[in-house]
């Protein structure tokens, strides 16, 4: 190599070679263990009698058995499959204790019984929910999702016009940050009652309330990174010409990129909450009525498969925005990853 | 010489600017206190001339070049670009600082870029970015983030930056006060060749009485602050200079007898 210090960081990182006995036949030992763990599992899902007549264990214990296969596949070819094995040669401890943690519950819950029913399902319970009310359960996350993303949109493009508006002009600030410091603690549920009797219908009134819990953060941060962004940028820019759009458009805001992020997730996770809060208020669709309707009826197997599903959607969508973080901000250094 | 003229790529030369600072004197307002900075501060600089301000730290030398990039009116006096009130920063008048504050969003060939950008001139003169880039020697960094380059390379992106625009004076303040010895010494050379070949006139404040010595062909002393122009000493030499030339040393020591640190000599 031939890297001097200043040239040093633009190189691509080098990966040392890994030494061993040739590309040919690697086998990944963590993958081999998992995958047998996961047959093991199977085996003993199917195995054991269940103590009570339990739907889908079978069904189980074939997922549970063909998933493991695939892992000693994957395990004995090792580095030959490619980008998979690159995707889950990390994951092999999670899948080790995850085929642990699923066998010890499935004998707790389903096979002895230890566990008070019926807050306490076994994993084929949430197969069951899965497959039997799987049309029903997909059809409230995609309203749940319909819900938060237009609430959310709403929220954070007014969030951050507010934000940009009050950081940069000092009229709107005087206007504006007397009512923001109002405004911003209370709790967008407690604006419920009121916004569930003036829209017209609880759709709207959610959509309203996901935006507002979702525009407070995005404002607060936006102003913040406005307000604080180094004046020496400003002067640099108004020497070379820039107008006042510019200095707005292209130093205020890519500056204060940073922290809008910041308020965008914040913006997000206040967006979940009131989303399932309405849902179990007011509005007749989505994830958050369906866990309202499951505790109602003792369905706890649904209740959890719901949770479940509402957590991986919240998950995903923070994803998602780290993601279009990632891209926006990539001059950043030491970016901390979802 | 006149066969080569047709073949300049600038149609018109820079042509350096005549700066004249008359009477300025220039307060702060600290705590609903008023702190006197500048007093009574006059000098002209001609068009084409390096001149080098030298004074005690925290006396007023940065607020100096603030008023004469416009981006601060002084409290009185008079500035005059070419005979015409200075009224507000302007792309003719351009300043390279200290830290060298290139937008880390940008990389170095959008830093680069601002100037042309914030005046909508990026349709016609993009191909000046590159050329600006290579005078500076970053041809090769142009794709990189600022944070991926040394402070040498940020500050050879900053004045990048502000030559791109072809200024008529470049204000310096302390452009190579953070840089290491050796970096410092090639850059001093580098940015005395850019300014002779450009023609654009030069003020550059220093805390680095042999950088002054070396690069301008006037140094400018000031006192403590409240900051008086206390001497206007002209550097009688011929570039490349030698730092043990004893008209230098003679100014050297000059120098430090007007900042009151004769017994350091
Ligand atoms: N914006 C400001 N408000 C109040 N005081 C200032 C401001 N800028 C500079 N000063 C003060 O003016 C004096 C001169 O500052 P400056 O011009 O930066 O000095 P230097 O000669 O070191 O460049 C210092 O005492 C500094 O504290
Ligand atoms: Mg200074």
């Amino acid at each position: 190599m031939t890297v001097t210090g200043e040239l040093s960081t633009l190189e691509p990182a080098v990966v040392p070679e890994r030494t061993g006995t040739g590309p040919w036949l690697q086998p990944w030992v963590g993958g081999l263990a998992a995958g047998a763990l996961w047959v093991g599992a199977g085996a003993l899902t199917a195995a054991w009698p269940d103590a009570d007549d339990w739907a889908y264990t079978r069904e189980l214990a074939a997922a549970e058995a063909v998933g493991g296969a695939l892992l000693v596949l994957v395990g004995l070819l090792g580095s030959r499959t490619g980008a998979l094995f690159e995707r889950l040669r990390n994951l092999a401890p999670w899948l080790i204790v995850l085929a642990l943690a699923l066998a010890v519950w499935e004998v707790a819950v389903a096979k002895l019984n230890l566990l008070p029913r019926p807050f306490f399902a076994p994993p084929q319970a949430f197969l069951e929910v899965y497959l039997d009310d799987g049309r029903r359960l997909a059809e409230c996350a995609f309203a749940s999702f319909g819900l938060l993303a237009v609430g959310y949109l709403l929220g954070a493009v007014a969030g951050f016009t507010a934000g940009v508006a009050i950081g940069w002009s000092r009229a709107v600030a005087y206007w504006g940050h007397p009512l923001l410091r109002l405004i911003g603690p209370l709790p967008a549920t407690a604006w419920l009652p009121i916004a569930f009797f003036a829209f017209p219908s609880s759709w709207s009134a959610s959509v309203f309330l996901i935006a507002l819990a979702s525009a407070i953060p995005v404002a607060v941060l936006t102003w913040s990174g406005v307000a604080g962004v180094n004046s020496a940028y400003y002067d640099i820019a108004r020497t070379l010409g820039a107008s006042p759009r510019f200095l707005v458009l292209r130093v205020a805001i890519p500056a204060a990129m940073p922290h809008v992020f910041v308020g965008l997730f914040m913006g997000l996770c206040m967006a979940f909450s009131v989303l399932v809060v309405a849902e179990m208020v007011g509005v007749k669709a989505g994830l958050g009525w369906y866990l309202q309707w499951a505790q109602g009826w003792a369905a706890y197997a649904n209740m959890y498969a719901a949770l479940l599903v509402l957590a991986l959607v919240c998950s995903t969508l923070v994803g998602l925005l780290f993601r279009v973080r990632d891209r926006v901000l990539v001059w950043q250094k030491g970016l901390l990853k979802w | 010489m006149v066969a080569a003229a047709p073949l300049r790529r600038d149609p018109e030369p820079v042509v350096g600017l005549a700066l004249e600072v008359a009477g300025v004197d220039h307060r702060f307002d600290l705590h609903g206190e008023p702190l006197p900075v500048l007093e009574q501060i006059s000098f002209r600089v001609e068009p084409g001339e390096f001149v080098a301000v030298l004074g005690p730290s925290g006396c007023g030398k940065s607020t100096l070049l603030r008023l004469v990039a416009g981006l601060e009116p002084p409290t009185t006096g008079r500035l005059l670009a070419d005979g015409a009130a200075i009224v507000g920063p302007d792309p003719s008048r351009l300043m390279v600082f200290q830290d060298p504050t290139l937008f880390p969003w940008r990389t170095v060939r959008d830093n680069v870029a601002l100037g042309l950008e914030a005046r909508g001139l990026m349709r016609g003169e993009r191909h000046r970015i590159q050329k600006a880039l290579g005078l500076v020697g970053l041809g090769a960094f142009a794709g990189a983030y600022p944070h991926q380059l040394s402070g040498g390379m940020a500050q050879r992106a900053a004045l990048a930056r502000a030559l791109v625009n072809d200024p008529r004076l470049l204000i310096l303040d302390e452009p190579l006060g953070k840089l290491d010895s050796l970096t410092r010494l090639g850059m001093q050379g580098e940015l005395v060749g850019l300014w002779r070949r450009a023609g654009f006139t030069a003020l550059l404040v220093t805390h680095d009485i042999e950088e002054a010595l070396v690069m301008a062909t006037r140094v400018l002393v000031l006192g403590p602050r409240p900051a008086r122009l206390v001497a206007d000493l002209p550097v009688e030499r011929a570039y490349p200079r030698h730092r043990d030339d004893p008209h230098l040393v003679a100014l050297r020591h000059r120098i430090l007898e007007l900042l009151g640190l004769a017994a350091t000599w």
